[in-house]
Parts: C-alpha cells; sequence; structure tokens
C-alpha cells in the first residue's frame, strides 16, 4: 500500500485538534504547520535539542494536565530519544499524544537515510516501552476517519503514521526569537 | 553530605513542583524522602538531556520544576542545556552531583574534576559548589537568588566515593 503524504497527514491532526490543545511541532512537522493556520498554542520547537520534542512535550502535558498535548515528531528526532517512550510511559500523562511521521529519512538535511529505513517497527517499540494506547496508519482516510477519536482518548497514546518522503525541501526556519516565543506561549497556557 | 530528609524540606520549602531525574549514589539516595514527603513529584528520565526539555515544558506550563543529576550527566546534557537555558531563555535550576569531589578511592583521577566546573562556566550557569553539610542553606539563597534574577543556576553538591 503507497504511504500517505506527510503534509497531508499533519493536516488531519490541525483539523482534529481542538482549541485548548497544545500542539508540538519539530524538523519537518514544523516546516509543514506553518504553512497552516496558526495559534498561540502552537509550539513551532525551532531551534531545538535534537529530537527532544517528545521530552518537552511530556513535560507541558505534566503541567498543564487539563489540555490534551500533542507531539508531531519525526521518525529521526524519534531515534535520537527512544529513551524518551519508556520516560512517557512511566509518567503516565493521560492527555499525551505522540505521533511519529515516518518517512525513513532525515527530511531537512537532505532526506538522507536514517540507519534502518522500512524496517523498524515503531508500534512495537510504544508498545515494549509500556503504552497501552497505540495506532498504526498508512492510508490517509483511515488516518482522517479515526483521528479525532484517537486524539480524544485517554493516554498517553502512540501513533505511528508512515509517510512518503519528500526531498528537495528546506528545513523550517525559526519563526521568531525563542524566548518572546517562550513568554507568548506561558501567557496562552495560563488563559 | 545531606540526606533525604533535609532535602525534601529543601524543595518543600522552596515550593518545587517537580524534580526531573536520573539517579547517582548520592542523589539517588534522596528519592525516598521526596516521594515519602508527597508535595514534590519525582520525573525519572532516562538520560540526562532529556530532564532539561521536561523541565522547559513543565516551567513553560507553569509548574516550578528542578533538575537533579551528576555531573557526569551534565556532560551528556550539552545540546538540551544550549537549548533550554540560551534559545528559549528558561531559567531552569538544577542541583548536580559533583563525582568523586570528596574522594577518589573508587575512581583515582577522575576527570569529573577536570571538566565539571568548566563546563558550567562554558555553558553560562551561575553554580554554587557546596562541599559541607554546614552549607545547606545555601540550596535555598541561590534558588532564591537566581530566580529573582529569572536566571539559570545550579548547585555543585560534593559526592565521596563513585
Amino acid at each position: 500500500m503507497a504511504r500517505m503524504s506527510g503534509r497531508d497527514a499533519l493536516a488531519v491532526v490541525h483539523s482534529a485538534r481542538g482549541p485548548r490543545d497544545v500542539v508540538v511541532t519539530t524538523m519537518a512537522t514544523s516546516r509543514d504547520w506553518m504553512l497552516m493556520p496558526q495559534t498561540p498554542l502552537d509550539v513551532i520547537f525551532v531551534p531545538s535539542a535534537m529530537g527532544h520534542a517528545t521530552s518537552l512535550g511530556l513535560g507541558l502535558a505534566l503541567a498543564q494536565p487539563d489540555r490534551r498535548v500533542i507531539v508531531c515528531n519525526g521518525d529521526g528526532s524519534m531515534l535520537m530519544n527512544l529513551g524518551s517512550l519508556v520516560s512517557i510511559s512511566g509518567a503516565r500523562p493521560a492527555n499525551m499524544t505522540l505521533i511519529v511521521f515516518d518517512n525513513g529519512v532525515y527530511e531537512v538535511t537532505g532526506a538522507q537515510p536514517t540507519p534502518a529505513p522500512n524496517a523498524v517497527d515503531y508500534a512495537a517499540i510504544a508498545r515494549g516501552a509500556g503504552f497501552a494506547a497505540v495506532h498504526a496508519y498508512q492510508d490517509l482516510e483511515t488516518w482522517r476517519a479515526e483521528a479525532e477519536q484517537v486524539l480524544a482518548a485517554s493516554g498517553p497514546t502512540f501513533v505511528w503514521l508512515r509517510v512518503n518522503a519528500a526531498s528537495g525541501i528546506p528545513g523550517p526556519r525559526s519563526p521568531g526569537p525563542a524566548g518572546d516565543r517562550a513568554q507568548a506561549l506561558q501567557e496562552a497556557l495560563r488563559g | 553530605m545531606f540526606t533525604g530528609e533535609e532535602i525534601a524540606g529543601v524543595f518543600d520549602e522552596l515550593g518545587i513542583t517537580h524534580v526531573v531525574t536520573v539517579p547517582d549514589s548520592t542523589i539517588g539516595q534522596w528519592q525516598g524522602a521526596i516521594e515519602q514527603r508527597g508535595r514534590t513529584r519525582l520525573v525519572r528520565v532516562c538520560r540526562e538531556g532529556e530532564a532539561w526539555e521536561v523541565a522547559a515544558g513543565l516551567h513553560l506550563g507553569g509548574a516550578r520544576p528542578l533538575v537533579l543529576i551528576q555531573c557526569t550527566g551534565l556532560f551528556e546534557s550539552g545540546d538540551a542545556i544550549r537549548n533550554v537555558l540560551h534559545d528559549w531563555k528558561l531559567p531552569i535550576f538544577s542541583i548536580i552531583g559533583y563525582r568523586s569531589y570528596l574522594n577518589q578511592d573508587t575512581l583515582p583521577g577522575d576527570t569529573c574534576l577536570v571538566f565539571t566546573e568548566p563546563v558550567l562556566d562554558t555553558w553560562k550557569v551561575d553554580y554554587k559548589l557546596l562541599t559541607t553539610h554546614e552549607q545547606l542553606g545555601e540550596i535555598g539563597a541561590h534558588y532564591t537568588a537566581c530566580r529573582g534574577a529569572n536566571k539559570p543556576g545550579a548547585i555543585l553538591v560534593a559526592e565521596g566515593k563513585a
């Protein structure tokens, strides 16, 4: 079965997220998220520490238990911080959803392959790390049909999306000074 | 040098909501007292770099976190420290165990003594080194000063055998 477009799969998240949900994006998902309408609860994690969007999302989820925190991660970023899956399952944030957009490459650096593209079963890794709610999608229409229900469920939830690799598209540009954006996010989260 | 009960009491007084941690043989002994007191949640992570970003998310979300790691984990944390403290300018406070400072019986010539303080200087972290039990009160004083200045800070706790 052909994989879905990463941008289309991300657009499903954009449509399905609730108005109080926090959405953390990084690398290619940040680049594509910035093409869509923004809210003060969007965390464009650029600049980032490599692979740490999951950890940032865990902290946000623990501090804001009444909000859903959705982390849109890449497979390359996930591989850089696989231990965070265990940290998340151990902390058990019921309001956290981690979505891995798996295209098998480091897209923003020129689409070089990850160490074992197409060989990694992220759903099995997530289950093995202790996630009880694990979903996998390769077909856009199925993902679109089930996304709202998946995001609304009690977590922590792991979603594995197998998407196409894009090449020749530059990585994300920071939308502004990170310190200023941190202050704006803090104000938005107090609301 | 400090008991878990003493450290848990300090966290309680400072209103620390979460301690994000990877243990070593000294600071790890504090976990039981922190959990028993019940006012500060322990968040156990797998690698020290994670701790800074988890603390960043907690801080952004309105909590009052603290990172508790060993100096070896400080060395591992470089990219996360750069990102959290300097890109995002978040005033995260940490307590860092200083391996072999008081005793090198287990690891003679431990290079932690060579690199720990220069690394903190490089990352522009305002730290205080505590070497005696009588300095317990300096934890709260330094935390309060750094919080007042809205800047990151650290306490280095001298440790004995590795």
